[in-house]
Protein backbone atom coordinates (compact mmCIF):
# COMPACT_ATOMS: atom_id res chain seq x y z
CA UNK A 1 0.00 0.00 0.00
CA UNK A 2 2.81 2.22 0.80
CA UNK A 3 4.86 2.89 -2.54
CA UNK A 4 1.09 3.12 -4.47
CA UNK A 5 0.49 6.20 -1.71
CA UNK A 6 3.51 7.90 -2.69
CA UNK A 7 4.04 6.71 -6.58
CA UNK A 8 0.69 6.96 -7.77
CA UNK A 9 0.69 10.54 -6.70
CA UNK A 10 3.76 11.59 -8.22
CA UNK A 11 2.76 9.58 -11.88
CA UNK A 12 -0.12 12.10 -11.38
CA UNK A 13 2.14 15.35 -10.74
CA UNK A 14 4.53 14.54 -13.48
CA UNK A 15 1.54 13.58 -16.13
CA UNK A 16 -1.32 16.35 -15.02
CA UNK A 17 1.21 18.93 -14.79
CA UNK A 18 2.33 18.65 -18.37
CA UNK A 19 -1.46 17.76 -19.87
CA UNK A 20 -3.37 20.54 -17.83
CA UNK A 21 -2.40 23.32 -19.88
CA UNK A 22 -4.36 26.50 -21.25
CA UNK A 23 -2.13 26.85 -23.94
CA UNK A 24 -3.21 25.47 -27.31
CA UNK A 25 -0.88 24.05 -29.74
CA UNK A 26 -0.95 22.67 -32.97
CA UNK A 27 -4.25 24.37 -34.27
CA UNK A 28 -5.24 22.92 -37.58
CA UNK A 29 -5.35 25.92 -39.62
CA UNK A 30 -6.75 26.30 -43.01
CA UNK A 31 -7.46 29.04 -45.81
CA UNK A 32 -9.13 30.46 -48.40
CA UNK A 33 -7.06 32.64 -50.46
CA UNK A 34 -9.30 33.81 -53.32
CA UNK A 35 -6.63 37.10 -54.03
CA UNK A 36 -3.50 35.14 -54.21
CA UNK A 37 -1.27 38.30 -53.93
CA UNK A 38 1.60 39.20 -52.30
CA UNK A 39 -0.26 40.88 -48.91
CA UNK A 40 -2.33 37.51 -48.73
CA UNK A 41 0.42 35.14 -48.88
CA UNK A 42 2.12 37.26 -46.62
CA UNK A 43 -0.67 36.66 -44.11
CA UNK A 44 -0.52 33.07 -44.61
CA UNK A 45 3.48 32.88 -43.91
CA UNK A 46 2.71 34.82 -40.55
CA UNK A 47 0.42 31.78 -39.64
CA UNK A 48 3.09 29.19 -40.85
CA UNK A 49 5.89 31.19 -38.93
CA UNK A 50 3.36 30.92 -35.91
CA UNK A 51 4.21 27.87 -33.33
CA UNK A 52 0.67 27.71 -32.48
CA UNK A 53 -0.68 26.88 -35.69
CA UNK A 54 -0.03 24.22 -38.35
CA UNK A 55 -1.12 25.42 -41.61
CA UNK A 56 -2.58 21.88 -43.15
CA UNK A 57 -5.00 23.17 -45.84
CA UNK A 58 -5.39 25.46 -48.78
CA UNK A 59 -8.83 25.86 -49.82
CA UNK A 60 -10.11 26.40 -53.03
CA UNK A 61 -13.39 27.52 -51.89
CA UNK A 62 -15.22 28.73 -48.50
CA UNK A 63 -17.68 25.83 -48.67
CA UNK A 64 -14.98 23.20 -49.26
CA UNK A 65 -12.89 24.99 -46.28
CA UNK A 66 -16.13 25.34 -43.95
CA UNK A 67 -16.72 21.27 -45.02
CA UNK A 68 -13.73 20.48 -43.87
CA UNK A 69 -14.34 21.80 -40.04
CA UNK A 70 -17.47 20.27 -39.85
CA UNK A 71 -15.32 16.84 -40.31
CA UNK A 72 -13.14 18.07 -37.48
CA UNK A 73 -9.79 18.45 -39.68
CA UNK A 74 -9.24 22.09 -38.86
CA UNK A 75 -9.52 24.16 -36.14
CA UNK A 76 -9.61 27.38 -37.68
CA UNK A 77 -9.67 28.85 -41.25
CA UNK A 78 -9.03 32.47 -42.69
CA UNK A 79 -10.80 33.26 -45.57
CA UNK A 80 -9.49 36.15 -47.84
CA UNK A 81 -11.90 37.49 -50.84
CA UNK A 82 -11.15 38.31 -53.93
CA UNK A 83 -9.45 42.01 -54.84
CA UNK A 84 -8.20 42.09 -51.08
CA UNK A 85 -5.13 43.93 -51.89
CA UNK A 86 -6.18 46.07 -54.23
CA UNK A 87 -9.43 47.42 -52.05
CA UNK A 88 -6.93 47.60 -49.03
CA UNK A 89 -4.87 49.96 -51.34
CA UNK A 90 -7.79 52.01 -52.63
CA UNK A 91 -9.83 52.11 -49.11
CA UNK A 92 -7.08 51.54 -46.96
CA UNK A 93 -8.97 49.24 -45.08
CA UNK A 94 -10.04 45.69 -45.81
CA UNK A 95 -12.31 42.68 -43.94
CA UNK A 96 -11.15 38.93 -43.99
CA UNK A 97 -13.15 36.07 -42.10
CA UNK A 98 -11.76 34.07 -39.14
CA UNK A 99 -13.71 30.84 -39.02
CA UNK A 100 -12.97 29.30 -35.36
CA UNK A 101 -14.50 25.82 -34.34
CA UNK A 102 -16.60 27.05 -31.38
CA UNK A 103 -17.65 22.90 -29.95
CA UNK A 104 -14.47 23.82 -27.07
CA UNK A 105 -15.35 27.47 -26.21
CA UNK A 106 -12.59 27.72 -24.15
CA UNK A 107 -10.12 26.99 -26.66
CA UNK A 108 -12.05 28.98 -29.36
CA UNK A 109 -11.79 31.86 -27.29
CA UNK A 110 -7.87 31.59 -27.61
CA UNK A 111 -7.89 30.48 -30.71
CA UNK A 112 -9.21 33.72 -31.97
CA UNK A 113 -6.94 35.78 -29.44
CA UNK A 114 -3.70 34.25 -31.07
CA UNK A 115 -5.30 34.41 -34.92
CA UNK A 116 -6.46 37.70 -34.06
CA UNK A 117 -2.93 38.94 -32.83
CA UNK A 118 -0.92 37.42 -35.52
CA UNK A 119 -3.47 39.43 -38.06
CA UNK A 120 -3.28 42.54 -36.18
CA UNK A 121 0.37 42.61 -36.25
CA UNK A 122 0.64 41.88 -39.55
CA UNK A 123 -2.02 44.87 -39.99
CA UNK A 124 0.22 47.20 -38.64
CA UNK A 125 2.94 45.74 -40.65
CA UNK A 126 1.62 46.72 -44.10
CA UNK A 127 0.00 49.86 -42.71
CA UNK A 128 3.38 51.20 -42.46
CA UNK A 129 4.08 50.17 -46.08
CA UNK A 130 0.93 51.71 -47.53
CA UNK A 131 1.18 54.79 -45.42
CA UNK A 132 4.78 54.82 -46.60
CA UNK A 133 3.96 54.38 -50.31
CA UNK A 134 0.74 56.91 -50.14
CA UNK A 135 1.81 60.06 -47.89
CA UNK A 136 4.56 59.58 -45.95
CA UNK A 137 3.71 63.20 -43.94
CA UNK A 138 1.39 61.29 -41.51
CA UNK A 139 2.97 59.04 -39.33
CA UNK A 140 0.81 56.60 -37.67
CA UNK A 141 0.79 57.30 -33.87
CA UNK A 142 0.39 54.06 -31.55
CA UNK A 143 -0.20 53.50 -28.08
CA UNK A 144 1.33 49.95 -27.00
CA UNK A 145 0.61 48.40 -23.89
CA UNK A 146 3.57 46.49 -22.81
CA UNK A 147 1.99 44.39 -20.45
CA UNK A 148 4.26 43.13 -17.26
CA UNK A 149 3.34 39.56 -15.52
CA UNK A 150 4.07 39.58 -12.17
CA UNK A 151 5.01 37.02 -10.21
CA UNK A 152 4.91 34.52 -13.32
CA UNK A 153 6.69 36.83 -16.05
CA UNK A 154 6.55 34.42 -18.45
CA UNK A 155 2.85 33.14 -18.01
CA UNK A 156 4.45 29.50 -17.73
CA UNK A 157 1.21 27.78 -16.89
CA UNK A 158 3.25 24.93 -14.92
CA UNK A 159 4.57 27.56 -12.65
CA UNK A 160 0.94 28.06 -11.78
CA UNK A 161 -0.21 24.75 -12.13
CA UNK A 162 2.14 22.37 -10.49
CA UNK A 163 1.65 24.30 -6.73
CA UNK A 164 -1.90 23.68 -7.15
CA UNK A 165 -1.76 19.77 -8.59
CA UNK A 166 -0.08 19.38 -5.52
CA UNK A 167 -2.39 20.40 -3.32
CA UNK A 168 -4.84 18.31 -4.73
CA UNK A 169 -2.90 15.28 -4.56
CA UNK A 170 -2.40 15.88 -1.09
CA UNK A 171 -5.86 16.52 -0.33
CA UNK A 172 -7.28 13.55 -2.38
CA UNK A 173 -4.22 11.06 -0.77
CA UNK A 174 -5.63 12.01 2.42
CA UNK A 175 -9.24 12.37 2.24
CA UNK A 176 -9.72 8.59 0.21
CA UNK A 177 -7.22 6.88 3.46
CA UNK A 178 -8.95 8.58 6.27
CA UNK A 179 -12.24 8.36 4.94
CA UNK A 180 -12.31 4.44 4.41
CA UNK A 181 -10.04 3.87 7.55
CA UNK A 182 -12.61 3.71 10.31
CA UNK A 183 -15.51 2.49 8.34
CA UNK A 184 -13.04 -0.49 7.28
CA UNK A 185 -12.66 -1.40 11.03
CA UNK A 186 -15.87 -1.49 11.08
CA UNK A 187 -16.63 -4.16 8.19
CA UNK A 188 -13.84 -6.06 9.51
CA UNK A 189 -14.73 -6.50 13.13
CA UNK A 190 -11.95 -4.68 14.83
CA UNK A 191 -13.85 -1.55 15.72
CA UNK A 192 -15.99 -3.36 18.40
CA UNK A 193 -13.07 -4.66 19.61
CA UNK A 194 -11.44 -1.05 20.08
CA UNK A 195 -15.09 -0.29 21.80
CA UNK A 196 -15.33 -2.63 24.21
CA UNK A 197 -11.65 -1.42 25.84
CA UNK A 198 -11.86 1.71 27.69
CA UNK A 199 -10.12 3.96 24.99
CA UNK A 200 -10.99 7.76 24.78
CA UNK A 201 -12.49 9.28 22.12
CA UNK A 202 -10.46 11.66 21.51
CA UNK A 203 -7.11 9.28 21.88
CA UNK A 204 -8.86 6.84 19.23
CA UNK A 205 -9.29 9.86 16.75
CA UNK A 206 -5.68 11.02 17.48
CA UNK A 207 -4.45 7.56 17.05
CA UNK A 208 -6.17 7.72 13.49
CA UNK A 209 -5.40 10.59 12.60
CA UNK A 210 -1.98 10.67 13.12
CA UNK A 211 -0.13 8.08 10.32
CA UNK A 212 -2.37 9.87 7.85
CA UNK A 213 -0.66 12.93 8.79
CA UNK A 214 2.75 12.29 8.56
CA UNK A 215 1.81 10.58 5.27
CA UNK A 216 0.41 13.83 3.91
CA UNK A 217 3.36 15.60 4.96
CA UNK A 218 5.93 13.57 3.48
CA UNK A 219 3.88 13.52 0.12
CA UNK A 220 4.13 17.22 0.27
CA UNK A 221 7.69 16.53 0.49
CA UNK A 222 8.12 14.46 -2.71
CA UNK A 223 5.75 16.63 -4.30
CA UNK A 224 7.84 19.99 -3.97
CA UNK A 225 10.92 18.10 -4.73
CA UNK A 226 9.56 17.23 -7.81
CA UNK A 227 8.12 20.55 -8.41
CA UNK A 228 12.01 21.81 -7.98
CA UNK A 229 13.51 19.37 -9.99
CA UNK A 230 11.42 18.56 -13.04
CA UNK A 231 9.21 21.65 -13.33
CA UNK A 232 11.62 23.95 -11.84
CA UNK A 233 8.90 26.01 -10.22
CA UNK A 234 10.02 28.68 -7.65
CA UNK A 235 9.78 27.86 -4.48
CA UNK A 236 10.05 31.71 -3.59
CA UNK A 237 8.95 31.76 0.33
CA UNK A 238 9.71 30.34 3.62
CA UNK A 239 9.25 26.03 3.92
CA UNK A 240 9.24 26.26 7.03
CA UNK A 241 6.10 28.57 6.53
CA UNK A 242 4.43 26.38 4.24
CA UNK A 243 5.01 23.06 5.96
CA UNK A 244 3.39 25.19 8.72
CA UNK A 245 0.32 26.03 6.99
CA UNK A 246 0.05 21.89 5.33
CA UNK A 247 0.39 20.42 8.98
CA UNK A 248 -2.70 22.34 10.08
CA UNK A 249 -4.87 22.03 6.47
CA UNK A 250 -4.46 18.34 6.63
CA UNK A 251 -5.81 18.07 9.77
CA UNK A 252 -9.09 19.92 8.39
CA UNK A 253 -8.91 17.14 5.41
CA UNK A 254 -8.39 14.47 8.01
CA UNK A 255 -10.78 15.15 10.28
CA UNK A 256 -13.20 15.26 7.46
CA UNK A 257 -12.89 12.23 6.24
CA UNK A 258 -12.88 10.60 9.53
CA UNK A 259 -16.10 12.25 9.79
CA UNK A 260 -17.35 10.52 6.79
CA UNK A 261 -16.01 7.14 8.13
CA UNK A 262 -17.53 7.18 10.96
CA UNK A 263 -21.28 8.49 9.41
CA UNK A 264 -21.11 5.16 7.05
CA UNK A 265 -21.33 1.10 7.26
CA UNK A 266 -19.80 0.40 4.71
CA UNK A 267 -16.35 1.20 2.07
CA UNK A 268 -18.32 1.83 -0.53
CA UNK A 269 -20.63 4.67 1.08
CA UNK A 270 -17.24 6.21 2.61
CA UNK A 271 -15.61 6.24 -1.07
CA UNK A 272 -18.80 8.03 -2.40
CA UNK A 273 -19.18 10.37 -0.32
CA UNK A 274 -15.33 11.56 -0.30
CA UNK A 275 -15.53 11.78 -4.29
CA UNK A 276 -18.68 13.96 -3.74
CA UNK A 277 -16.47 16.62 -1.94
CA UNK A 278 -13.69 15.75 -3.50
CA UNK A 279 -15.03 16.98 -6.93
CA UNK A 280 -16.68 19.67 -5.51
CA UNK A 281 -14.03 21.25 -4.02
CA UNK A 282 -11.56 20.65 -6.87
CA UNK A 283 -13.75 22.35 -9.36
CA UNK A 284 -14.64 25.41 -7.27
CA UNK A 285 -10.89 25.66 -6.00
CA UNK A 286 -10.08 28.30 -8.53
CA UNK A 287 -7.48 25.69 -9.76
CA UNK A 288 -9.41 25.34 -12.96
CA UNK A 289 -11.51 28.37 -13.47
CA UNK A 290 -11.25 31.55 -12.06
CA UNK A 291 -13.68 31.84 -8.84
CA UNK A 292 -14.32 35.82 -9.47
CA UNK A 293 -15.87 34.75 -12.63
CA UNK A 294 -18.54 31.73 -11.06
CA UNK A 295 -21.51 33.57 -9.40
CA UNK A 296 -22.36 35.36 -6.38
CA UNK A 297 -23.41 32.09 -4.48
CA UNK A 298 -21.48 29.55 -5.49
CA UNK A 299 -18.66 32.09 -4.76
CA UNK A 300 -19.47 32.02 -1.61
CA UNK A 301 -19.86 28.08 -1.40
CA UNK A 302 -15.85 28.29 -2.36
CA UNK A 303 -15.73 29.80 0.74
CA UNK A 304 -16.24 26.73 3.07
CA UNK A 305 -13.72 25.01 0.37
CA UNK A 306 -10.40 23.74 2.25
CA UNK A 307 -8.88 23.30 -1.32
CA UNK A 308 -9.25 26.93 -2.29
CA UNK A 309 -7.88 28.14 1.07
CA UNK A 310 -4.25 25.83 0.27
CA UNK A 311 -4.30 26.86 -3.55
CA UNK A 312 -4.29 30.45 -2.77
CA UNK A 313 -1.18 29.97 0.12
CA UNK A 314 0.60 27.46 -1.96
CA UNK A 315 0.65 30.14 -4.54
CA UNK A 316 1.51 32.83 -2.83
CA UNK A 317 4.19 31.21 -0.42
CA UNK A 318 6.16 30.00 -3.50
CA UNK A 319 5.14 32.36 -6.51
CA UNK A 320 5.56 35.31 -4.39
CA UNK A 321 7.32 34.56 -1.37
CA UNK A 322 4.22 35.84 1.33
CA UNK A 323 5.22 35.60 4.43
CA UNK A 324 3.61 35.19 7.44
CA UNK A 325 1.34 38.19 8.04
CA UNK A 326 0.15 37.85 4.57
CA UNK A 327 -1.20 34.10 4.64
CA UNK A 328 -2.30 34.82 8.28
CA UNK A 329 -6.01 35.95 7.64
CA UNK A 330 -6.60 32.40 5.64
CA UNK A 331 -4.38 30.61 8.12
CA UNK A 332 -6.72 31.17 10.83
CA UNK A 333 -10.24 30.25 9.04
CA UNK A 334 -8.63 26.93 8.29
CA UNK A 335 -7.49 26.36 12.10
CA UNK A 336 -11.19 27.17 12.76
CA UNK A 337 -12.01 25.00 10.21
CA UNK A 338 -9.70 22.19 11.59
CA UNK A 339 -11.04 22.86 14.86
CA UNK A 340 -14.50 22.09 13.57
CA UNK A 341 -13.78 19.28 11.73
CA UNK A 342 -11.79 17.49 14.10
CA UNK A 343 -14.28 18.07 17.12
CA UNK A 344 -17.14 16.59 14.70
CA UNK A 345 -14.93 13.23 14.03
CA UNK A 346 -14.59 12.68 17.93
CA UNK A 347 -18.09 13.99 18.66
CA UNK A 348 -19.74 11.87 15.68
CA UNK A 349 -17.14 8.27 16.86
CA UNK A 350 -19.60 6.56 18.71
CA UNK A 351 -18.59 3.54 21.35
CA UNK A 352 -22.14 2.39 21.58
CA UNK A 353 -24.93 2.10 19.41
CA UNK B 1 -18.33 -22.03 52.18
CA UNK B 2 -18.45 -18.11 51.75
CA UNK B 3 -20.99 -16.77 49.98
CA UNK B 4 -19.58 -15.00 46.62
CA UNK B 5 -20.89 -11.56 45.46
CA UNK B 6 -22.53 -11.44 42.19
CA UNK B 7 -20.65 -9.68 39.66
CA UNK B 8 -23.08 -9.55 36.74
CA UNK B 9 -26.27 -9.06 37.52
CA UNK B 10 -29.44 -7.91 35.38
CA UNK B 11 -33.17 -7.22 36.12
CA UNK B 12 -35.42 -7.12 33.10
CA UNK B 13 -33.17 -5.97 30.71
CA UNK B 14 -34.45 -5.58 27.59
CA UNK B 15 -33.37 -4.23 24.03
CA UNK B 16 -35.97 -3.12 21.75
CA UNK B 17 -35.08 -2.54 17.74
CA UNK B 18 -38.16 -1.01 16.81
CA UNK B 19 -41.77 -2.97 17.68
CA UNK B 20 -39.08 -6.19 17.69
CA UNK B 21 -38.38 -7.32 22.04
CA UNK B 22 -34.52 -8.50 21.13
CA UNK B 23 -34.36 -8.86 24.31
CA UNK B 24 -37.37 -9.18 26.48
CA UNK B 25 -36.95 -8.49 30.05
CA UNK B 26 -34.48 -10.91 31.33
CA UNK B 27 -32.62 -11.46 34.31
CA UNK B 28 -29.72 -13.11 36.14
CA UNK B 29 -26.81 -13.15 38.22
CA UNK B 30 -23.69 -14.46 37.93
CA UNK B 31 -21.70 -14.78 40.42
CA UNK B 32 -17.64 -13.75 40.68
CA UNK B 33 -15.22 -17.08 39.16
CA UNK B 34 -18.19 -18.57 37.79
CA UNK B 35 -18.28 -19.91 34.38
CA UNK B 36 -21.75 -19.00 32.92
CA UNK B 37 -23.09 -20.62 30.28
CA UNK B 38 -25.39 -18.48 27.74
CA UNK B 39 -27.43 -20.36 25.04
CA UNK B 40 -30.01 -19.84 22.56
CA UNK B 41 -30.67 -20.63 19.22
CA UNK B 42 -29.28 -18.03 16.45
CA UNK B 43 -31.31 -15.21 16.79
CA UNK B 44 -32.67 -15.54 20.21
CA UNK B 45 -30.59 -12.36 21.53
CA UNK B 46 -27.78 -13.65 22.97
CA UNK B 47 -25.38 -11.22 21.20
CA UNK B 48 -27.52 -8.03 21.41
CA UNK B 49 -27.86 -9.04 25.62
CA UNK B 50 -24.02 -9.51 25.64
CA UNK B 51 -23.54 -6.05 23.63
CA UNK B 52 -25.59 -4.60 26.65
CA UNK B 53 -23.36 -6.09 29.07
CA UNK B 54 -20.43 -4.65 27.52
CA UNK B 55 -20.83 -1.24 27.50
CA UNK B 56 -21.47 -1.23 23.33
CA UNK B 57 -25.20 -1.08 23.12
CA UNK B 58 -27.57 0.91 25.36
CA UNK B 59 -30.50 -1.22 26.50
CA UNK B 60 -33.85 0.07 26.27
CA UNK B 61 -34.73 -0.35 29.55
CA UNK B 62 -34.41 -2.64 32.84
CA UNK B 63 -31.50 -3.02 35.05
CA UNK B 64 -27.81 -4.46 34.68
CA UNK B 65 -25.01 -3.95 36.39
CA UNK B 66 -21.62 -5.23 35.77
CA UNK B 67 -18.24 -5.15 38.04
CA UNK B 68 -20.60 -3.22 40.46
CA UNK B 69 -20.89 -0.12 37.72
CA UNK B 70 -23.95 0.47 36.30
CA UNK B 71 -24.81 -0.10 32.08
CA UNK B 72 -26.18 3.17 31.39
CA UNK B 73 -23.97 5.81 32.94
CA UNK B 74 -20.59 3.74 33.88
CA UNK B 75 -20.15 1.91 30.48
CA UNK B 76 -16.33 2.90 30.53
CA UNK B 77 -15.93 1.67 34.19
CA UNK B 78 -16.94 -1.54 33.09
CA UNK B 79 -14.70 -1.25 29.94
CA UNK B 80 -11.80 -1.46 32.11
CA UNK B 81 -12.83 -4.68 34.15
CA UNK B 82 -13.80 -6.34 31.17
CA UNK B 83 -12.42 -8.18 28.60
CA UNK B 84 -13.99 -9.52 25.60
CA UNK B 85 -13.72 -11.68 22.53
CA UNK B 86 -16.22 -11.68 19.96
CA UNK B 87 -17.58 -13.90 17.17
CA UNK B 88 -15.54 -12.73 14.37
CA UNK B 89 -11.52 -12.78 15.18
CA UNK B 90 -11.06 -9.01 15.90
CA UNK B 91 -7.32 -8.38 16.12
CA UNK B 92 -5.50 -6.58 13.38
CA UNK B 93 -4.56 -9.24 11.30
CA UNK B 94 -1.94 -6.82 9.81
CA UNK B 95 -0.13 -6.82 12.73
CA UNK B 96 2.31 -9.45 14.01
CA UNK B 97 1.46 -11.65 17.46
CA UNK B 98 3.43 -8.89 19.43
CA UNK B 99 2.14 -6.36 17.80
CA UNK B 100 -1.11 -7.11 18.76
CA UNK B 101 -0.13 -7.92 22.07
CA UNK B 102 1.96 -4.49 23.02
CA UNK B 103 -1.12 -2.57 21.24
CA UNK B 104 -4.16 -4.30 23.42
CA UNK B 105 -1.82 -3.62 26.13
CA UNK B 106 -0.79 -0.54 25.72
CA UNK B 107 -4.79 0.78 25.53
CA UNK B 108 -5.69 -0.87 28.62
CA UNK B 109 -2.85 1.15 30.29
CA UNK B 110 -0.25 -1.45 31.19
CA UNK B 111 3.25 -0.34 31.48
CA UNK B 112 5.78 -1.80 28.90
CA UNK B 113 7.36 -3.29 31.57
CA UNK B 114 4.01 -5.34 32.03
CA UNK B 115 3.08 -6.00 28.29
CA UNK B 116 6.49 -7.27 28.19
CA UNK B 117 6.23 -9.92 30.89
CA UNK B 118 2.54 -10.44 29.85
CA UNK B 119 3.55 -11.35 26.56
CA UNK B 120 6.22 -13.88 27.54
CA UNK B 121 4.08 -15.64 29.49
CA UNK B 122 1.33 -15.76 27.07
CA UNK B 123 3.38 -16.73 23.96
CA UNK B 124 4.86 -19.24 26.20
CA UNK B 125 1.84 -20.51 27.47
CA UNK B 126 -0.02 -20.63 23.81
CA UNK B 127 3.29 -22.16 22.65
CA UNK B 128 3.83 -19.44 20.13
CA UNK B 129 7.19 -18.99 19.89
CA UNK B 130 7.69 -19.38 16.54
CA UNK B 131 5.38 -16.98 15.24
CA UNK B 132 5.87 -14.08 17.63
CA UNK B 133 6.92 -11.94 14.93
CA UNK B 134 4.72 -13.06 11.95
CA UNK B 135 1.70 -11.35 11.07
CA UNK B 136 -1.46 -12.85 12.77
CA UNK B 137 -2.95 -13.27 9.57
CA UNK B 138 -0.99 -16.11 8.43
CA UNK B 139 -1.85 -17.97 11.57
CA UNK B 140 -4.63 -21.36 11.80
CA UNK B 141 -7.46 -19.95 13.07
CA UNK B 142 -7.83 -22.39 16.49
CA UNK B 143 -4.36 -20.50 17.06
CA UNK B 144 -6.11 -17.14 16.66
CA UNK B 145 -8.91 -18.17 18.54
CA UNK B 146 -6.48 -19.10 21.39
CA UNK B 147 -4.44 -15.28 21.24
CA UNK B 148 -7.70 -13.59 21.10
CA UNK B 149 -8.86 -14.87 24.31
CA UNK B 150 -5.14 -14.80 25.97
CA UNK B 151 -5.44 -10.44 24.40
CA UNK B 152 -8.65 -10.07 26.17
CA UNK B 153 -7.18 -11.39 29.51
CA UNK B 154 -4.48 -9.16 29.14
CA UNK B 155 -5.63 -6.71 31.40
CA UNK B 156 -6.93 -9.34 34.05
CA UNK B 157 -10.35 -8.34 33.89
CA UNK B 158 -12.69 -9.52 36.28
CA UNK B 159 -15.08 -10.60 33.84
CA UNK B 160 -14.09 -11.81 30.37
CA UNK B 161 -17.36 -11.87 27.69
CA UNK B 162 -16.75 -14.23 25.13
CA UNK B 163 -18.92 -14.86 22.21
CA UNK B 164 -18.88 -17.95 20.37
CA UNK B 165 -14.85 -18.33 21.32
CA UNK B 166 -14.61 -22.13 19.87
CA UNK B 167 -17.22 -21.54 16.18
CA UNK B 168 -15.65 -23.26 13.29
CA UNK B 169 -12.75 -24.78 15.44
CA UNK B 170 -11.43 -28.16 15.32
CA UNK B 171 -12.60 -30.44 18.69
CA UNK B 172 -8.60 -30.57 19.83
CA UNK B 173 -8.20 -27.12 19.95
CA UNK B 174 -11.87 -26.33 21.41
CA UNK B 175 -10.63 -28.92 23.98
CA UNK B 176 -7.13 -26.60 24.55
CA UNK B 177 -9.80 -23.63 24.52
CA UNK B 178 -11.62 -24.70 27.47
CA UNK B 179 -8.54 -25.80 29.11
CA UNK B 180 -7.76 -22.56 28.86
CA UNK B 181 -10.70 -20.96 30.28
CA UNK B 182 -10.84 -23.38 32.99
CA UNK B 183 -7.34 -22.15 34.06
CA UNK B 184 -8.55 -18.00 34.14
CA UNK B 185 -11.64 -19.21 35.77
CA UNK B 186 -9.06 -21.15 38.50
CA UNK B 187 -7.56 -17.86 39.08
CA UNK B 188 -10.65 -16.38 39.89
CA UNK B 189 -12.25 -14.57 36.93
CA UNK B 190 -15.92 -15.07 36.05
CA UNK B 191 -16.34 -16.28 32.73
CA UNK B 192 -19.35 -15.52 30.46
CA UNK B 193 -19.68 -17.10 27.58
CA UNK B 194 -21.78 -18.09 24.81
CA UNK B 195 -21.54 -21.54 22.39
CA UNK B 196 -23.49 -23.78 20.10
CA UNK B 197 -22.10 -26.67 21.26
CA UNK B 198 -23.96 -27.75 24.05
CA UNK B 199 -20.77 -30.68 24.90
CA UNK B 200 -19.49 -27.20 26.26
CA UNK B 201 -22.21 -26.68 27.91
CA UNK B 202 -21.47 -29.27 30.27
CA UNK B 203 -18.25 -27.71 31.09
CA UNK B 204 -20.54 -24.84 32.44
CA UNK B 205 -21.23 -24.41 36.05
CA UNK B 206 -24.72 -22.76 34.95
CA UNK B 207 -26.15 -22.16 31.94
CA UNK B 208 -29.67 -20.48 30.96
CA UNK B 209 -30.82 -20.42 27.67
CA UNK B 210 -32.52 -17.94 25.84
CA UNK B 211 -35.95 -18.81 23.74
CA UNK B 212 -36.89 -15.79 21.22
CA UNK B 213 -35.20 -12.97 23.58
CA UNK B 214 -36.08 -14.29 26.72
CA UNK B 215 -34.74 -16.73 29.28
CA UNK B 216 -36.15 -19.99 29.37
CA UNK B 217 -34.05 -22.03 31.53
CA UNK B 218 -31.30 -21.69 33.97
CA UNK B 219 -29.67 -24.02 36.45
CA UNK B 220 -26.65 -26.26 36.58
CA UNK B 221 -26.74 -28.35 33.74
CA UNK B 222 -27.46 -31.68 35.94
CA UNK B 223 -30.21 -29.70 37.67
CA UNK B 224 -31.43 -29.11 33.81
CA UNK B 225 -31.62 -32.17 32.57
CA UNK B 226 -32.85 -33.80 35.97
CA UNK B 227 -35.92 -31.35 35.17
CA UNK B 228 -36.28 -32.05 31.41
CA UNK B 229 -35.59 -35.51 31.97
CA UNK B 230 -33.06 -36.39 29.57
CA UNK B 231 -29.48 -37.45 29.33
CA UNK B 232 -27.73 -34.84 27.43
CA UNK B 233 -27.62 -30.72 27.23
CA UNK B 234 -28.44 -31.32 23.52
CA UNK B 235 -32.23 -32.55 24.51
CA UNK B 236 -32.45 -29.83 26.84
CA UNK B 237 -31.75 -27.23 24.37
CA UNK B 238 -34.20 -28.97 21.78
CA UNK B 239 -36.69 -29.53 23.79
CA UNK B 240 -36.48 -25.76 25.04
CA UNK B 241 -36.12 -24.27 21.15
CA UNK B 242 -38.64 -26.56 19.51
CA UNK B 243 -40.87 -24.91 22.37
Amino acid sequence: MLPIIFILPVLQLVILSNAATYEIKNISFGYVDADNSSISRGLIERFEASTYFNVTEKFSSQKEASTAMQEGSVDVYVNIPTHFERDLQKNKRNDIGVFVDAIDGSAAGVINVYATQIIRNYNKHIATDLIHVSDSVQKPISIDSIPLFWYNKTLNYKTFMVPGILVLLVTMITLFLSGMNIVREKEIGTLEQINVTPIKKYQFIIGKLFPFWVLGMGLLAVGLILAKVIFNVPILGNLLLLYGYTSVYILVILGMGLFISNFTDTQQQAMFIAWFFIVIFILMSGLFTPIESMPKWAQLLTEFNPIKYFVEIIRMVMLKGSGFTDIFPLAIKTLAYAIVMNGLAVWSYKKTT
Amino acid sequence: MIQKHNVIEVENLSKLFGDFAAVNQISFQVKAGEIFGFLGANGAGKTTAMKMLIGISSPTSGKATVAGFDVYREAESIKKNIGYMSQKFALYDDLTVKENITFFGGIYGLSKKQIEQKRCELVEELGLQEVTNSLVASLPLGWKQKLAFSVSLLHEPKIVFLDEPTGGVDPITRRQFWELIYKAAHNGTTIFVTTHYMDEAEYCDRVSIMVNGKIEALDTPKKLKEQYKTNTMNDVFLKLARG
